[in-house]
């Protein structure tokens, strides 16, 4: 790999001035994707700036009712936590279904978030690819395609996003708190992540030095009664071809309130409002939820090898709503 | 034929010799030898797939601090020999496939070598290049013979004439991937010239075979050659030579008197070190009302490399697997601008049998027959192939004993008629094949070390199949001897000659040879030898071999769980019996079955190298992309030997078992799948998306 400068900053201020004044330099943290991608060449920043220890290691309760997880907490100690563990499922088993658990052990929550995708001309270099190199092309649109965007992809980017994790947090409508050189900020997790249009070189709205130091769970109600159902090609540590993390509130037989997102068919954690907006009011049912799962799809837009999403989708969707309504 | 009585050894669950050393970390593989300031040489691959090197421009990559050199074909050492196109690295400019090496950088450590590879631009004259294989390319040609050496294309009885008259017919198309080795250790190679003397630290299946490849290739004695592989992790049919190996000697050439070590990473695994052809297979059976086969063809169409050519042995098993009125068999090859295909662990039987074994699948039911019975009603009383009787045959006694095993009895025939909540579920049967192969070359040397221990010496490879433990309780048994008593010296080219590991023949062609300088050694020195009193002998020529058909059998029977909602298949149990004559060590085969099975589940539901024809190369070429089964795909295994005497086969009895695990299982998986489904997958690996309805 390229050689590159490694720091140490003693605080969150200090880490965030020393990367805005590096333009090619990177934040490590747990560096489970970060280093795997220096070692093929995909990224090759000048400076790491190690924020693993300066970030808060700690979950909290928040007055609200809900939680405040700490950027380096890992994804092994998130997903164990007991309050998350009653309070949020989703997000545990989200945690759970992702990578191994050496990696958990190491990734933290605030790495898992800025995953890059794993679609494989990302990462090979010798092959033209607009996120890794802006302007030489899309070679996915019209190549291996079977794991990439069925929803908002681009004619410059058909890639998705990788986490898990994510995609339990935009169900729960999670926010991420930021540290930048401009101070601080709150962005709900659903706006971290943005669709590749013409820029897919950007993976998130973070500007150069922002760094993320820990994310809000907002109290849901409901969020007790909900589930993350991944469905991959081997039975563990594989990327998803189609998740969902959803959480439902069933009063009197109708559907009074939902939460739904997708992971494995997007550039970013795919929030199902459609989906949502179509089952208030609903019977908690079967045929709702099918209908449900339809209203969204109607918008997938499938390439040569992925059309198995569509349906692929519609049936989770349906499962997963109905495993949380306690049908067999 | 000899044989031992008064066996003690063989047949004996030993736990393996080298066990402690494995488990603590100090059995070396190539790599781990140590040396003072050795160089490490990190290669640039070409990124287009066919074309000119026209410039390379190395400054950047010289400049680096720790860089020693960077050898391009303008100034690398020549080679001696060019005959073999895939060995011929760095003697001129042509690329004949994407990932070829163009350059490599020998440098002080592996991180710069690494990043000064990087360095290094090179300009090309690029040519379209072609490498898809599609069955409808004009120029697919029949080659002169398919490996190793059997004929291309057979013919029994007139095919064409029983097919169309057959009352019950099948005709359909069975497609496998390209799919890549990927053994654990990756091929690793530390490579030492001095004084005209080149030592290699070599991961190979075959120390002499590599010896004698490379003295070929460089233009060396080869007793200035020495190969040392005293623990190899894994081969799988990969670690033959290729040309990571020559690039190695080249480089040690090059900058003589220090140590060159070259390890491959996991990507350049899919571009220079073997693969297994994509298949497209063709099987049409005939059978009359009472399901007795009279018609059978199977042609197959695969892939090779225009630099150097394999062929497949994909449709040799269907030769020999069933009794048929009339047979034909035939391979067609596309020369393609790829790397060489080479041989992957059960080449032809493993593709191959997933198409027959899925054939007869779909034939029992279209005879109405249960698939168990369907195979016994056509047990041939001779083989095929080869018209002779078979040394010992017993697939009826394995497919009786897996269908008790497995519990087959009143099995539901009908498809997508059972289901565990969410989980479709259904079984599936296949059988399995492997021929008995010696190779001859081999000689043993035996030496009584006093105090009743014996040295015995042979260039034998352990790959991580057991060969340490195994041949010791062999050489116990030839001795009379106890295996604490013996002293085996394997794994280097300063021991007596020793063929290959491959072919599932290393413990038949090793332990003749074990045999017979242990009968030369009793014939000269009797059951009292001296100290120093030393014999050696070469394995002879099998004198049966022109009279029997030699093979082992098995059956393997799989259940499978299949989600209705998504396609995700689970295997939580397969049977697999199997009658391989005498088991040397029923502990390290039943471990050998259980990479073999695994191996055919991973080939059933996981791998597939997917190549971007536009580029040229394998596109998923990491194991993020390319998978195999995780611990939590493989469910419960329940193996089981039939006891079988072959008193022709070899001294010990015995057949090879290395490969004959992963053949049939496949079928099995997939014949399971549309039990549980009602979804006949045809193209391998079944996958989610294939099975969404």
């Amino acid at each position: 790999m390229k050689p590159f400068r490694f720091d140490r900053a003693g605080d969150i201020s200090g880490a965030v001035a020393t990367l805005a004044r590096e333009p090619d330099g990177e934040f490590l943290a747990g560096g489970t994707n970060l280093v795997d991608l220096m070692k093929v060449g995909v990224m090759e920043p000048d400076v790491l700036v190690d924020v693993r220890r300066l970030t808060s290691a700690e979950i909290e309760d928040l007055p609200d009712g809900g939680l405040r997880i700490g950027a380096a907490v890992t994804n092994s100690e998130l997903a164990a936590d007991r309050r998350v563990r009653s309070r949020y499922p989703v997000l545990s088993q989200a945690l759970l279904a992702g990578a191994s658990g050496q990696l958990r052990n190491l990734a933290t929550t605030g790495g898992n978030l800025l995953q890059r995708t794993r679609c494989v001309y990302f990462y090979d270099t010798t092959t033209p690819c607009n996120k890794r190199e802006p302007g030489t092309g899309c070679s996915a649109l019209e190549g291996c395609n079977k794991d990439h965007a069925i929803f908002g992809a681009s004619r410059h980017c058909v890639a998705t996003h990788p986490s898990d994790m994510a995609v339990a947090m935009t169900a729960l409508d999670a926010v991420v708190l930021v540290r930048g050189p401009g101070g601080e900020r709150r962005i709900p997790v659903a706006e971290l992540h943005r669709l590749p249009g013409d820029e897919p070189q950007r993976d998130t709205t973070l500007e150069h030095a922002e760094l993320i130091t820990a994310v809000d769970l907002p109290p849901l109600g409901f969020s007790s009664n909900s589930r993350y159902r991944k469905v991959r090609e081997r039975a563990s540590y594989a990327f998803a071809l189609v998740s969902v993390a959803a959480a439902l509130q069933v009063r009197d037989g109708t559907v009074h309130d939902v939460r739904i997102a997708l992971g494995g068919v997007a550039h970013m954690p795919w929030r199902a409002r459609k989906a949502e907006d179509a089952l208030r009011g609903r019977p908690a049912g079967q045929e709702s939820f099918r209908a449900a799962a339809e209203a969204e799809l109607a918008d997938a837009v499938p390439l040569r090898e992925n059309s198995y999403k569509v349906p692929l989708a519609g049936n989770v969707i349906t499962r997963t709503l109905l495993d949380l309504t306690g049908a067999p | 034929m000899t044989t031992i009585t008064g066996r003690r050894a063989i047949g004996a669950s030993l736990s393996r010799r080298d066990g402690p050393q494995k488990v603590t970390g100090t059995a070396p593989y190539a790599y781990e030898h140590r040396f003072d300031r050795p160089l490490y040489l990190f290669p640039v691959e070409s990124d287009v797939a066919r074309g000119r090197v026209t410039r390379i421009d190395a400054s950047a990559a010289e400049d680096l601090p720790g860089v020693v050199t960077v050898l391009t074909h303008e100034n690398a050492p020549r080679l001696a020999d060019t005959s073999d196109r895939e060995l011929t690295v760095l003697q001129a400019g042509d690329v004949a496939f994407r990932g070829q090496y163009v350059a490599a950088v020998l440098a002080e450590t592996l991180e710069t070598a690494r990043y000064a590879a990087s360095l290094v631009r090179v300009s090309y004259d690029e040519v379209p290049h072609d490498v898809e294989l599609r069955p409808d390319r004009s120029d697919l040609y029949a080659p002169e013979h398919v490996n190793p050496g059997l004929p291309t294309d057979t013919q029994e009885g007139d095919f064409d004439r029983a097919f169309p008259s057959a009352a019950v017919k099948l005709d359909e198309t069975y497609t496998t991937p390209m799919e890549h080795h990927n053994p654990m250790e990756p091929h690793t190679t530390v490579a030492l010239w001095e004084a005209g003397d080149l030592t290699l630290y070599e991961s190979t299946q075959g120390p002499h075979s590599a010896k004698q490849t490379l003295a070929q290739v460089l233009g060396l004695d080869a007793d200035r050659v020495r190969v040392i592989a005293p623990y190899v992790g894994g081969g799988f049919g990969s670690k033959t030579v290729h040309a990571n190996t020559v690039l190695a000697a080249l480089a040690a050439e090059a900058v003589q008197g220090s140590p060159v070590k070259f390890a491959l990473t996991r990507q350049q695994m899919f571009s220079g070190v073997g693969y297994r052809t994509p298949t497209i297979q063709r099987i049409r059976l005939g059978a009359d009302q009472d399901g007795h086969l009279t018609a059978t063809s199977h042609d197959v169409i695969e892939q090779t490399a225009k630099i150097k050519e394999f062929a497949e042995n994909t449709a040799v098993p269907t030769r020999t697997m069933y009794a048929t009125r009339s047979r034909r068999t035939t391979h067609r090859l596309a020369a393609l601008d790829v790397p060489a295909p080479s041989w992957m662990r059960a080449p032809g039987d493993a593709p191959g049998m997933f198409a027959l074994e899925s054939a007869m699948d779909e034939m029992a039911i279209k005879c109405g027959l249960d698939p168990v019975e369907f195979r016994i009603r056509n047990e041939p009383a001779l083989d095929g192939e080869t018209g002779l009787p078979y040394s010992s045959r017993n697939l009826v006694a394995c497919l009786l004993e897996g269908a008790r095993r497995f519990g087959w009895a009143g099995r539901d025939p009908r498809p997508r008629a059972r289901q565990e909540g969410r989980w479709l579920v259904g079984t599936g049967v296949a059988s399995s094949t492997f021929p008995v192969i010696r190779l001859p070359g081999s000689v043993a040397r035996i030496r009584y070390a006093g105090y009743g221990r014996y040295l015995v010496e042979i260039a034998a490879v352990d790959i991580g199949t057991g060969t340490w433990t195994a041949l010791s309780q062999i050489a116990a048994d030839a001795l009379a001897a106890d295996v604490e008593d013996i002293d085996l010296r394997i794994g280097d080219t300063a021991q007596p000659e020793a063929t290959v590991e491959g072919g599932s023949s290393g413990i038949t062609s090793w332990g003749t040879a074990i045999f017979e300088a242990a009968r030369v050694f009793r014939d000269r020195y009797g059951d009292s030898p001296s100290e120093g009193d030393q014999a050696e002998a070469a394995a002879a020529d099998n004198p049966e071999a022109g009279n029997y058909a030699m093979h082992a059998f098995g059956a393997c029977f799989a259940r499978a769980r299949v989600d209705a909602d998504t396609g995700e298949v689970r295997i939580p149990h397969m049977t697999g019996v199997f009658a391989a004559g005498k088991i040397i060590n029923p502990k390290t085969a039943r471990s050998q079955i259980i990479g073999g099975m695994t191996w055919g589940l991973s080939m059933a539901l996981h791998e597939e190298s997917l190549v971007d024809a536009r580029f040229g190369h394998v596109m998923n070429h990491d194991f993020a992309g390319y998978h195999v089964p995780a611990n939590a795909d493989v469910g419960q295994f329940d193996i089981a030997w039939i006891d079988e005497e072959d008193p022709h086969v070899n001294p010990m009895g015995s057949k090879g078992i290395g490969e004959i695990g992963i053949v049939g299982s496949s079928a099995a998986i997939a014949n399971a799948v549309f039990h549980a489904t009602g979804i006949r997958v045809r193209d391998l690996p079944i996958t989610p998306a294939k099975l969404l309805r």
